[in-house]
């Protein structure tokens, strides 16, 4: 009994031991993404949700601190993901109220890295749960899972390069659940059946919609007006 | 004088109708053709195929010396019709349609030209009103000057004073004396009244259940010379006998129910009177009639009423 | 022939009764573009409610592109019925009023002088479509501007390229040129069969509100018999608005989905025309005319 209620201890102790460790980690990683004021970046944008049929189109991203974060097609019309893309990282650390605990290692994309949760401590908060995957060595997040209140479940993996040293990723890979998309034709006003002819493994597979931004160009730190969030 | 319509055999059979019955006739140059018949005795169908509306069940139709059939184009370029009501284009003016059927009949004509034709038929101070504006009278001259913008040899008109006052009738008249006379066109009337083309038409043929009853000149038919009388007895069966064994049997007319008709020289009227007398004959009536309209009458309608006299 | 076809365009276009189809198009325009320009917005998230459950579209869905489409969406179907008011009564007018008669008594063959009237029709529809197209895709860019072109399709939905939308108008028209032409050549052949223009009038309208609801109804037993429906190829033109799209699910900008239906419709409906004006010069050589 004794020796149990010490292993109990023990795990209890490592656990927090390893959760103080994420808290550092997580917190380094913030620290690296707060030099950056405000960016401005250039990007493509591609849709792929297996209803949607939309071309590649240009973007624009600004960021403010603390959380501020606007997407902006040139003139046309996007297709986000509901909730938007602005669900990132710097909503995520947004809050430095959270507990931050380790689960395990993971490998993404050929980098090892450490998996930390992060739980918000305050109820109110629309993320009810995030999962990061930190590329430890260089104070990357590769990979983020996001859980939220209204808008399910968002997942978002980065790949660095030119701006990793600001921790602003070229690519973001957004992925989310899409609910199943049709209209009765008599509202379309369609005769007949023309549409993708998906079989139905596709149609499962798909219905997971992905949107892919490649960013160029990212201006940091040089200001933004607050009335680009407008 | 040379033929310039030849109809031989022309039949025309609607499901369950035979409108027209081998139908044969001939119109020269230079006539006014009246062609006579009551409403629905095939007048209009004859007329329709002669202008191509109705296509002939079998028979022939030539004019020009063309089969009308393999010629249609070139016979029509010189065949001005008026087809039952002159009917034009109500929401355009005089002027243009005018304008429009000379185009259609491949003539070029000059404002001053179109303005002269519609003078000629009393129309200039009304070319620019929409036709429908215009009275019947008006709507027929209009027609007729539409059927000759292009200058056809062959004016057909198809009941040209049907629903006109007496002043649009005489001046339908004039009109057609003045294309016969004055310009040497051949014209083909058609009509059911006998009053009407009896002072017109140089030749007559009356038609009636779609046959031909009598062709003839019109001086020959019409002869003013002679006189059908219209007699009326006590006992008009008897009568008839009675005349049917005297001279008198070649005078006799196909009969109508009420009275006899006798064909006679006027100045044999009062010869006819003494015998009837000496026949023992009771007279209620002896009167001479019109004797264009009461030929007619009598050759379209008095058929079917010959029968009842000889039973 | 071309003498024939001037008379015959200055007679449609002296009528009053051909303005009623253009004053109808121009009132129908205005409405929609009156209500869109004051409303535009609720009719959008109208628009929007079953995909915004889980995509978030963002840009300005309405401009003059999608207004057209709108446009063209509503109006196409009833725009047939507008033509069949002239084509029906092409032949079957001129006989009420008594001048087919004079008409026919002219030196110009019965072939020559339908054919003359059917290219009357057919300019006539074709004027309709380009004050169609004025108004609906000219004035809207002007009203409402121009954009990419967000359309819900019944299965997908697809996102068009502002400089990518254009051409496809171009070619929608044409072809809505000739489904309209194959109204007209309907109601030409009906207009052959009458003596007053409403009973071919009312004939065309009913014979293309019975075959569009044969079309739209979504019942397996009549989806054997769609495809033989002219009306079931009429909107072929909103193929122009379906875009292919690459491996990766991109869409390939210039390219359409399905160009070999759009041919196939396109065939299908110059067979109808072929067909009705065939049939209408063999009847109309041997008719009798009685009116």
């Amino acid at each position: 009994m004794r020796k149990i209620f010490l292993l109990l201890l023990t795990v209890h102790f490592s656990l927090l031991a390893a959760a103080q460790d994420m808290t550092a980690l997580v917190m380094k990683v913030k620290a690296k993404l707060d030099q950056v004021n405000d960016y401005e970046a250039d990007g493509k944008m591609k849709t792929d949700v297996s209803f949607i049929k939309a071309p590649i189109g240009k973007v624009k991203v600004f960021f403010k601190k603390p959380n501020k974060f606007r997407l902006r097609k040139d003139g046309g019309i996007s297709l986000l993901p509901k909730g938007g893309v602005s669900v990132n990282m710097n909503t995520v650390f947004a809050t430095t109220d959270f507990v931050a605990l380790a689960a395990g290692e993971a490998v993404i994309g050929g980098t090892k890295t450490k998996v930390v949760k992060l739980l918000p401590s305050n109820e109110n908060n629309d993320i009810v749960l995030t999962t990061m995957y930190i590329d430890e060595a260089n104070l990357l997040v590769k990979k983020m899972i996001t859980t939220t209140k209204e808008n399910g479940t968002y997942e978002i993996e980065m790949t660095y390069g030119q701006f990793a040293q600001y921790g602003l990723p070229d690519k973001v890979i957004f992925g989310f659940n899409t609910k199943d998309y049709k209209l009765p034709k008599g509202i379309t006003l369609e005769f007949d059946d023309n549409e993708k002819q998906l079989t139905d493994a596709e149609k499962l597979k798909n219905k997971k919609g992905r949107v892919e931004i490649t960013y160029t160009n990212y201006v940091i730190n040089k200001g933004i007006s607050d009335a680009v969030f407008k | 004088m040379q033929a310039i319509v030849n109809v031989k055999g022309l039949t025309k059979q609607f499901k369950n109708l035979t409108a027209v019955q081998d139908l044969s006739f001939s119109v020269n140059e230079g006539d006014v053709y009246g062609f006579l018949g009551q409403n629905g005795a095939g007048k209009s169908t004859t007329i329709r195929m002669l202008a191509t509306l109705i296509s002939p069940t079998d028979g022939e139709i030539e004019i020009f010396g063309l089969k009308l059939e393999d010629h249609r184009n070139e016979i029509l370029r010189e065949v001005g019709a008026v087809i039952e009501k002159p009917d034009v284009y109500k929401y355009l003016s005089a002027y243009e349609n005018l304008k429009l059927f000379a185009r259609l009949s491949g003539v070029k004509i000059t404002h001053e030209k179109l303005m002269k034709q519609l003078d000629q038929v009393g129309l200039a101070s009304r070319a620019k009103d929409t036709v429908k504006t215009f009275s019947q009278g008006m709507k027929q001259r209009l027609g007729i000057a539409i059927a000759l913008v292009h200058n056809p040899k062959l004016i057909i008109l198809d009941e040209p004073t049907n629903g006109l006052d007496p002043q649009g009738i005489a001046d339908i008249r004039n009109l057609i004396l003045h294309l016969s006379r004055d310009l040497n066109k051949t014209l083909i009337v058609s009509s059911h009244l006998l009053s009407e083309i009896e002072q017109v038409a140089t030749r007559v043929l009356i038609i009636d259940k779609g046959k031909k009853i009598i062709e003839g000149n019109a001086e020959e038919l019409f002869d003013p010379a002679q006189t059908i009388v219209e007699l009326q007895t006590f006992d008009n069966v008897y009568a008839l006998e009675q005349l049917q064994i005297s001279p008198w049997n070649t005078h006799l007319q196909k009969q109508r129910d009420t009275a006899i008709l006798i064909k006679l020289d006027r100045q044999l009227i009062s010869q006819l009177h003494r015998d009837l007398v000496d026949m023992d004959i009771q007279v209620l009536s002896l009167q001479p009639r019109h004797s264009l309209e009461d030929y007619f009458l009598q050759v379209t309608s008095g058929n079917q009423h010959v029968d009842t006299y000889s039973n | 022939m071309w003498t024939l076809i001037q008379i015959e365009l200055f007679k449609i276009f002296r009528r009053p009764r051909t303005y009623i189809a253009f004053a109808a198009i121009t009132g129908l325009i205005g409405i929609i573009q009156f209500g869109l320009k004051l409303d535009g917005d609720s009719y959008v998230e109208f628009m929007m409610r079953d995909i915004t459950s889980s995509i978030t579209v963002e840009g300005k869905i309405l401009n003059g592109y999608q207004v057209c489409y709108i446009v063209l969406q509503v109006l196409l179907v009833h725009v047939p019925l507008l033509i069949a008011l002239v084509a029906a009564d092409m032949i079957s007018g001129e006989a009420n009023m008594g001048t087919l008669r004079i008409m026919l008594t002219r030196p110009i063959s019965r072939t020559k002088f339908l054919l003359a009237k059917f290219m009357a029709t057919v300019a006539y529809t074709l004027l309709l479509l380009v004050w169609l197209a004025v108004l609906a895709l000219f004035v809207n860019m002007l009203l409402f501007g121009t954009d990419d072109l967000f359309l819900l399709k019944s299965q997908y939905v697809v996102l068009l390229k502002k400089d990518d939308i254009f051409w496809r108008y171009v070619w929608a028209f044409g072809f809505a040129a000739l489904a309209m032409t194959t109204v007209a050549s309907l109601g030409f052949l009906f207009s052959l069969f009458a003596e007053n223009s409403i009973g071919p009038i009312v004939a065309t309208m009913s014979v293309i509100i019975f075959f569009t609801i044969l079309s739209t109804l979504n019942i397996p037993v009549f989806n054997t018999i769609k495809p033989f429906l002219f009306t079931t190829h009429m909107i072929g033109w909103k193929e122009f608005f379906d875009i292919k799209v690459n491996d990766a699910n991109e869409a390939i900008v210039g390219s359409i989905q399905n160009s070999q239906k759009i041919m196939n419709s396109a065939l299908v409906l110059v067979i109808h025309i072929i067909g009705f004006v065939t049939a209408s010069i063999l009847i109309f050589r041997k008719k009798d005319i009685l009116s």
